[in-house]
């Protein structure tokens, strides 16, 4: 009996290809719709205070981003006399490496992932974490206070609000039972009481006391997280000029500028998935088994972009409306509200896990 | 505070209600009409009174009407006005160089109030960026062809502000 031919693509060689494709086709979709999201920031920023918005470049000013991204790549990078050269350059490089590696987890559509991995979340809590990493490096070695300052700031303020993250994240493991990404959505198929932020499914629905708020907590603090308003303490413009990345110029400050937002928008997708449902439209979708997979995933994938988009909306919106908050009360809210709630929902979720219906404790 | 009003904050606080009320607030405001004028392609009115570049004006007759009185160099607070003056061939008194250092120059109108022909104006023109420093120092030649160029909008000016002077 003869051996079938290997398939190309199921050798080394072919399947190295093939996620060296997938890593790209998630890199560039990440960094062109990084574009239109800057576009819609500054857009709905300016809308909220009655302005038009950037409107010049392009249809509605759709190509302001592209423009912008030129004008940078093609400045001359300063590297100032005292920085410590390796490092300077090394910072935003890493800020932008961590912040697309994390999207290597991330499900876009069933299957339509690179890495489906079950530890994903603590690969992103990892990853995530590691990002404060470029913002200390970069401040360092401007080797000038107002950065120095801004990257201590921001140093504080990342691993404050990762605690509470942390927990936050553990009251959706406790109810989905997994780490893994797509397990987590494929968990809030159907209605919509069967999205996270609701419990997760009928028999839980009393849990929805406890996640919504647990939701809001991570709105919260992923926007002091990554920096964003109200909490963009490390670059206060009016205070410390603009942190970190006070010394950049060029390339190198493009880096960090999309890392940021790319940061941003991987935030707005994990809230999507851990909460409300990923790719789940919060309805059945039978139509969609008589369908080709391809077509029914682009569905997914529309839902989820979607989602992705109102989440950043809100991003957007809090960014125009609410004022900065003090150093003093951001520690207080991290420390002393968020942190204490986060470990209570804990409990509960837990708690509801082990005595509710179910579990194992249940009567 | 009193122990019940730090409760009610709380409890708004944690509700959120301050920020649906800044929601709303902004999606209200993001569906009303634009206050943004295109500047370029628009502009905004200006007053008779907008003091923008200097122009030295003329005579209906083509004569310069500075007779070097230097008033405005005398009061220009920032200095920014250099006069020199000697008689022409027909003996009237005129200036032979007049600068002014736009650079300098805070636009405080001082010397359009001082001249005494209304000589020098400061006219309704504010879009006269340059690339160089240099280029910001007028000389006479400059003023007096800013003058030519404007003069119909200066006149009207001068015209509808005489009322309140």
């Amino acid at each position: 009996m003869q051996a079938q031919p290997l398939s190309f693509w199921s050798t080394p060689g072919g399947w190295t290809l093939i996620t060296v494709g997938e890593v790209l086709l998630v890199t560039v979709g990440v960094l062109i719709s990084l574009a239109f999201l800057l576009w819609g920031d500054r857009k709905i920023w300016a809308g909220v205070q009655w302005r038009k918005g950037p409107n010049v470049v392009g249809p509605f000013g759709l190509f302001q981003s592209f423009a912008d991204f030129f004008k940078f790549v093609l400045k001359e990078p300063v590297i100032p006399d005292g920085a410590d050269k390796t490092v300077f350059i090394l910072a935003p490089v890493i800020s932008f490496v961590l912040a697309f590696g994390a999207w290597a987890v991330i499900p876009f559509a069933p299957g339509w992932v690179v890495s489906n991995i079950n530890v994903g979340i603590l690969y992103l809590l990892a990853i995530s974490s590691l990002g404060v990493y470029g913002i200390i490096m970069g401040g360092w070695a401007s080797n000038s206070k107002y950065p120095f300052l801004g990257s201590l700031r921001s140093a504080a303020q990342m691993v404050s609000y990762e605690v509470s993250i942390g927990f936050v994240l553990i009251t959706v493991i406790l109810l989905a039972g997994t780490m893994n990404l797509q397990a987590i959505v494929d968990r809030q198929a159907g209605w919509i009481w069967n999205w996270n932020v609701l419990g997760g499914g009928l028999s839980n629905l009393p849990m929805l006391v406890v996640m919504i708020p647990m939701a809001v907590v991570f709105f919260v603090s992923f926007l002091a997280e990554t920096n964003r308003p109200p909490f963009d303490l490390p670059e206060a413009e009016s205070e410390l000029v603009a942190g970190y990345q006070v010394e950049y110029s060029s390339t190198p400050y493009l880096l960090f500028m999309i890392g940021e937002y790319s940061n941003i928008v991987l935030m707005c997708a994990m809230i999507s998935i851990l909460f409300f449902g990923g790719w789940h439209p919060g309805f059945p979708t039978p139509f969609l088994d008589a369908m080709p997979s391809f077509v029914a995933n682009l569905f997914y994938l529309a839902v989820f972009i979607v989602k992705v988009v109102f989440w950043f909306f809100m991003v957007a919106v809090v960014k125009a409306v609410v004022p900065r908050y003090r150093y003093d009360q951001l520690m207080r809210l991290g420390w002393k509200v968020f942190l204490p709630a986060s470990l209570v929902a804990v409990v509960f979720v837990a708690a509801w896990r082990v005595f509710g219906p179910g579990g194992p404790g249940a009567s | 505070m009193s122990f019940a009003a730090r409760v009610k904050q709380a409890v708004q606080g944690a509700a959120l209600l301050d920020f649906a009320g800044a929601f709303g607030l902004a999606m209200k405001y993001m569906v009303q009409p634009k206050k943004t004028v295109n500047y370029p392609f628009e502009k905004n009115p200006l007053s008779p009174r907008f003091r923008g570049e200097h122009a030295l004006r003329r005579y209906p007759n083509g004569e310069e009407r500075c007779i070097a009185c230097k008033l405005c160099e005398a009061i220009c607070p920032a200095q920014a006005i250099t006069i020199e003056a000697e008689p022409r061939e027909d003996g009237s008194r005129r200036t032979t160089r007049y600068d002014i250092d736009m650079v300098k120059c805070i636009y405080c109108g001082y010397c359009q109030e001082a001249c005494p022909v209304d000589a020098i104006v400061e006219g309704p023109n504010f879009e006269f960026s340059v690339e160089t420093r240099e280029e910001l120092l007028y000389d006479k030649e400059r003023l007096l062809s800013n003058g030519d160029r404007w003069e119909r909008e200066i006149a009207k000016n001068l015209e509808l502000d005489a009322p309140y002077r």
